[in-house]
């Protein structure tokens, strides 16, 4: 069963459709990288999942159950993923660890100790070791970003969803935060990737699906979609990122 | 850091005889030379200039024909005396009522501003009352409202609602104060990003908790500049209380200018208004100034 299923979801804001019928499964264990130009639904989509944006119509379901019915409490399925933004949003006034750990202790899911274990344990793993007791604005962006994700997936989330992680990055840091998203990977987190790293997206997506003007016009493997593109549009967009040194 | 030089390479008038490297380091000790004659230079005019005007000041008002009247009339040191111990235990009335003030400002205008920013829909009637209770209490003259509170409610003999003027001002002045408390904090509550809600909500934070532990925070952080200010003002607007009767610093004064027919009184009151609201002042120079360090920092 997959974990997060998208049925022909449809969203406007306004006058302006942002997504069309989007269908897309999250298999266990899967990456999926989403790719396509500014503006054409990437970071819509993931919110919609995350249910910070409502959907005009069509369901998103998380293991099997319909979380965009109005009846559904948000904040409960909103615990069960987590979201990492393209400009990290660390709560600014709140260290390093009470960042992390904020939302599990506020939503009774774990005591102040165990979160506070938890945080330390991630923390350290992701070579953030000493830096707990920082407010975020010490940091590093690239640091910044690990933080972000280390809150992301701190409560043990079904499914991580990451807004263009790298975006808001000096190049010299992209490295070091993909690299705690293909650590992830490897321990099995199922995740949405919206993403302009395209060799990124090669080498950790199990799947790449082409958003192009709302509407998820190709999906396949890497290798496939990446390489021998089978619609017109999606050798234009990949022309235009090669053309710019980005893939 | 500076190394221990001869005196002489240093001297400019040495002449063309110190090494390339003596060279550097003679300019800089030219330099900072330089700058501190420059700075003593810049003491000295200020001082200079200061006694020349300020005692200029001084010499003109005191030499003055009409400075004897002035001086019996508004420094009268025997009045002073006579007056100040009644006045200044009148006046922790006042620091009584601007203690008990700010403390229902703070909370109801908070109160004011969290209602009027929510987009909760069943919220809405409550909204359009904050803001008609914002409009209505910052539009209207504190003055006013004191003397229609502390002289009109009275006669209206309401079951349960106090007959005191003192009490009846001081809530007039709270209603008032806090109108304008909450637009400031509600500025602070917009200046916060929205996706700072975004955050709190993804990590799994109901609206509410969003709200009290990542918007507010950063909100009255961002605010409180502003709201010294506005506190500052109402530590000397408690002594329009004193039209309905409540004797606090300013209305004994007034007695006792009354009295002796000599205003050194009011000077005395004001001077005791002047010690708790410079203070004040220069607390919120204080918190201002450091904030800026941090923000400065932060970039």
């Amino acid at each position: 069963m997959s974990v997060i299923e998208i049925r022909d979801v449809t969203k406007a804001f306004g006058e302006r459709q942002v997504l069309e019928g989007v269908d897309l499964s999250v298999a266990e264990h899967e990456a999926i990288a989403l790719i396509g130009a500014s503006g054409s639904g990437k970071s819509t989509l993931l919110r919609c999942i995350d249910l910070l944006e409502e959907i005009d119509d069509g369901d998103i379901l998380l293991d099997g159950e319909v979380i965009t019915d109005p009846s559904v409490d948000p904040v409960g399925v909103r615990r069960k993923l987590g979201f990492v933004f393209q400009a990290f949003n660390l709560f600014p006034h709140m260290t390093v660890l009470e960042n992390v750990t904020i939302g599990a202790i506020k939503s009774g899911e774990m005591k102040k100790d165990e979160a506070r274990d938890r945080a330390r344990e991630l923390l350290d793993r992701f070579g953030l070791a000493g830096r707990e007791d920082d407010r975020p604005e010490r940091l590093s962006g690239g640091q910044q970003q690990r933080v972000a994700l280390v809150r992301a997936v701190a409560p043990g989330p079904r499914a991580l969803l990451l807004d263009e992680v790298t975006s808001a990055l000096d190049p010299e840091l992209v490295g070091e935060v993909l690299e705690v998203v293909r650590e992830l990977k490897d321990e099995g987190m199922t995740m949405v990737i919206a993403t302009h790293e395209m060799s990124f997206a090669r080498e950790v997506a199990d799947t790449v699906a082409f958003l192009n003007g709302g509407r998820l016009v190709e999906m396949g493997p890497p290798g496939q979609v990446l390489d021998s593109p089978s619609l017109p549009e999606t050798k234009r967009f990949l022309g235009r990122l090669h053309t710019a040194g980005l893939a | 850091m500076n190394r221990p030089r001869p005196r002489s390479s240093a001297d400019p008038s040495a002449g063309p005889d110190g090494s390339a490297i003596l060279k550097e380091g003679g300019r800089r000790a030219e330099r900072e030379r330089a700058k501190r004659a420059r700075s003593r230079r810049g003491q000295a005019v200020a001082f200079g200039s200061s006694l020349l005007i300020l005692g200029g000041l001084a010499f003109l008002i005191l030499t003055s024909s009409g400075w004897p009247e002035v001086r019996s009339q508004f420094f009268s040191v025997e009045v002073f005396r006579e007056s100040f111990p009644g006045i200044l235990s009148a006046f922790w009335l006042d620091v009584k009522m601007f203690l008990a003030i700010e403390a229902v400002v703070l909370v109801l205008g908070l109160l004011i501003a969290v209602v009027r920013s929510s987009v909760n829909p069943a919220l809405f009637p409550i909204r359009i009352l904050a803001a008609l209770y914002c409009d209505i209490f910052r539009g209207i003259p504190v003055i006013l409202l004191i003397y229609l509170f502390g002289f009109g409610i009275p006669t209206l003999e309401l079951e349960g609602v106090p007959g005191d003027p003192l009490i009846l001002g001081c809530t007039a002045l709270a209603l008032a104060y806090s109108a304008y408390v909450a637009e400031v904090y509600r500025a602070g509550i917009a200046s916060v990003n929205q996706t700072q809600t975004d955050s709190a909500l993804a990590v799994g934070m109901t609206r509410i908790q969003a709200l009290r532990y990542v918007v507010l925070p950063q909100a009255i952080r961002r605010v409180r500049p502003p709201l010294l200010n506005d506190f500052i003002s109402l530590q000397k607007d408690v002594a329009l209380v004193a039209i309905v009767g409540v004797i606090e610093a300013f209305r004994q004064a007034q007695i006792d200018t009354a009295r002796d027919f000599n205003f050194t009184p009011l000077i005395a009151a004001a001077l005791l208004y002047l010690l708790v609201t410079i203070p004040m002042a220069r607390l919120l120079d204080y918190i201002s100034a450091r904030d800026d360090v941090v923000r400065g920092a932060a970039r």
